[in-house]
């Protein structure tokens, strides 16, 4: 599905830093899962979202050291994992509430579906390669392996969360709960109306957010310190669902689908670091293999004259 | 003080550098800040914020000192413009020319800043004030304070204000003033209270008005030991130093 957006040429676009990524080979055969997840079912009327267990029912013992070190580490990642980490980020930084949050990719509803079977390439991916894939794309940075103690506690972290969640069972609130495209599509100009108004004030007018010493307090957006093109936050509609139910920062729900879509268009529009999995240097042929069918995203195509998905270092 | 030092040097001036020279002086800060405006109803700062612009605790004056300059000219315009309202601080603000009030600002930005001490992730109890700064209430919608106020409260770019080195009367009083209170129905034996409306209503786009107003008493009491609790260490702000969430 590639919809094209109407006036995309309307609007000015900051300047992007202009060095192009030199080609980078592969470093993971394996690089390829942020794909788009199924869409979670619908809560039933008057039904609340699954409740994980509470922080204070964390064990004392070994079992519940791990498990509050998967939560630093998923809190802190950039401090506590400087190694795995390539930017300014950290996982709460999307998956807001340490990771609780409903519409927000929860832990809880995502522990007990890996690993999953994957019809289109016939492959099976586990929970660790799903957070593998989140370091790589998301944090821009660098797998842990899969025994590491980084990837241990978290997953001990993710397995505690999910206590009460049946195996294998789609939960409503998994994911972000993306709103349908409107009918007459999305418009980069009328979002960067919304992104001043409503995001710069904490994300910086660059999308460069802002630090207190060396610490990333609003993450940024778009440039060297945020996602890369792999990430499954460049794909417009994910972007917009995470927006739609999370941002303004405690004014979730109050962008209509419209203003959602329109934003999220104005953040993805803009550079960031290059896809890792960049094929033979070829913005091209990475958007055909990996972008032209990755829900609504604007990797390999022209705004403004620009083609986008050149990365930035 | 600048102006004892300017005064005799000026009578040798011509009389248009010694204008100049009087406005500079009147826009000085830190005179404002010890002696008070032009006018005599822009009172001396430092009589209630404080000698060294920590504030004072007990009449709920708050610290100014390290505050971000373009917070603090903004707090004065908003007093001038009534979208924070106070019967103190409001008639003093409306005494500052535009010039004395940038110099003010200037003058306690450039004091030393708060600075907690940065250590290990704080494990917090469920229902303490210190869970709703590091942890919030995300069914409320209400985010940790701290994400917006920034670790340890310490405060973010020139939009969100520290709460460390703020007392808790201090930041009791604000989280009321932006959250009103709902009118009481008369009973039987009780007279009807009528509602008062907020009389702070000038965060950017209603980002702190809407936690405030879903905050319960006790949560507002709590959440202010806290921050008031934090103190400011004397130890410099070691910008290389992660600090943990
Ligand atoms: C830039 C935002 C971002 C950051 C940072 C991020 N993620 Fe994700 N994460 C996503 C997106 C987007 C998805 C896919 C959701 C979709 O397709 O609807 C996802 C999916 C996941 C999933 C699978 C969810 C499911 O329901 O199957 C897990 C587990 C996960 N992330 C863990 C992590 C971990 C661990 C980190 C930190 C190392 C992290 N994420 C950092 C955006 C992010
Ligand atoms: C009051 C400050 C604030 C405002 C306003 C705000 N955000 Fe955020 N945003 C944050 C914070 C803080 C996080 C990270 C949350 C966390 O770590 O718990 C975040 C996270 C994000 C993320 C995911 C992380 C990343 O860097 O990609 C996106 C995307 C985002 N915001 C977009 C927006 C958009 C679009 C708007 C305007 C509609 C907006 N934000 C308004 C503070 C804000
Ligand atoms: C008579 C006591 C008094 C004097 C003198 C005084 N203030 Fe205040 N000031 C207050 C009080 C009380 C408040 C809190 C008002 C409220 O409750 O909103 C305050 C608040 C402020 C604030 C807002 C701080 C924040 O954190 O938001 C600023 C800025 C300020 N004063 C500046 C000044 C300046 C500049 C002067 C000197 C020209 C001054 N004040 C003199 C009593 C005083
Ligand atoms: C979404 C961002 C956000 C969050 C979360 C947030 N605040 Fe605020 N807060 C603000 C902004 C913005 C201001 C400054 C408003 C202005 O310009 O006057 C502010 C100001 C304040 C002030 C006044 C400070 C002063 O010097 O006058 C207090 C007190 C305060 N907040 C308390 C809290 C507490 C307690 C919490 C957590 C329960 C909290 N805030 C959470 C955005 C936030």
């Amino acid at each position: 599905m590639m919809i094209t957006p109407r006036r995309l040429g309307t609007v000015l676009l900051p300047l992007f830093a202009a060095q192009a990524l030199a080609a980078e080979p592969a470093r993971n055969p394996r690089l390829d899962d942020q794909t788009q997840l199924p869409k979670a079912p619908a809560r039933a009327l008057g039904q609340n979202h699954f409740q994980p267990p509470a922080e204070a029912d964390i064990p004392n013992n070994a079992y519940g050291d791990l498990v509050r070190r998967g939560q630093d580490l998923f809190m802190n990642t950039k401090a506590l994992a400087p190694e795995y980490v390539g930017n300014e980020m950290n996982c709460v930084n999307c998956h807001i509430d340490r990771g609780r949050k409903a519409d927000s990719a929860p832990l809880w509803a995502a522990y007990t579906m890996y690993p999953a079977y994957r019809k289109k390439n016939n492959k099976v991916n586990t929970f660790v390669e799903r957070m593998q894939g989140c370091f790589q794309f998301s944090m821009n940075g660098k797998a842990p392996a899969p025994d590491s103690e980084v990837l241990t506690a978290l997953t001990a972290y993710a397995y505690w969360m999910s206590s009460g969640v049946p195996i294998g069972k789609a939960m409503p609130g998994r994911g972000f709960d993306e709103p349908p495209l409107p009918r007459g599509g999305y418009d980069i100009a009328r979002g960067k109306v919304v992104y001043d108004r409503q995001c710069a004030l904490c994300h910086g007018v660059e999308g460069e957010g802002k630090k207190v010493g060396a610490t990333s307090v609003f993450p940024p957006l778009w440039g060297k310190d945020s996602y890369n093109w792999g990430a499954g936050m460049h794909r417009i509609n994910t972007a917009a669902g995470f927006i739609q139910h999370n941002m303004p920062l405690g004014r979730g729900k109050t962008l209509s689908d419209q203003e959602a879509w329109d934003v999220a268009a104005y953040v993805n529009a803009h550079e960031r670091p290059q896809d890792p999995r960049l094929v033979n240097g070829d913005i091209d042929e990475t958007r055909k293999r990996y972008h032209a069918e990755d829900g609504v995203n604007l990797y390999g195509v022209v705004v403004d004259g620009r083609k986008l998905g050149q990365g930035v270092k | 003080m600048p102006s004892t030092i300017l005064r005799p040097l000026a009578l040798g001036l011509s009389s248009s550098l010694l204008m100049l020279v009087q406005a500079a002086v009147a826009a000085d800060g830190e005179a404002i800040i010890q002696k008070g405006g032009a006018s005599p109803a822009a009172m001396p700062c430092m009589s209630c914020h404080g000698a060294d612009g920590r504030g004072m605790a007990a009449g709920g004056f708050p610290r100014l000192a390290g505050l971000p300059e373009a917070y603090l000219a903004k707090q004065l315009a908003d007093f001038r413009a009534g979208r924070r309202e106070s019967p103190l601080m409001q008639p003093i603000a409306q005494a500052l020319s535009e010039a004395e009030a940038a110099a003010v600002a200037r003058s306690y930005a450039a004091l030393p800043k708060v600075n907690v001490k940065t250590g290990a992730p704080e494990r917090p109890r469920e229902g303490s004030g210190a869970w709703l700064a590091l942890r919030g209430a995300w069914e409320r919608n209400i985010p940790e304070c701290t994400l917006c106020h920034g670790p340890s409260g310490v405060g973010v770019g020139d939009a969100f204000p520290p709460l460390a080195g703020q007392s808790a009367e201090y930041i009791e009083a604000q989280l009321r003033a932006w959250r009103g209170t709902p009118a009481q129905p008369g009973g039987r034996k009780t007279k009807p209270v009528a509602a008062v409306p907020p009389t702070r209503r000038n965060d950017p786009n209603g980002l702190m008005q809407h936690i405030a107003a879903d905050l319960t008493e006790a949560e507002i009491k709590a959440v202010a030991a806290y921050f008031a609790g934090l103190g400011d260490t004397t130890e410099p702000f070691d910008a290389s130093q992660h600090r943990l969430r």
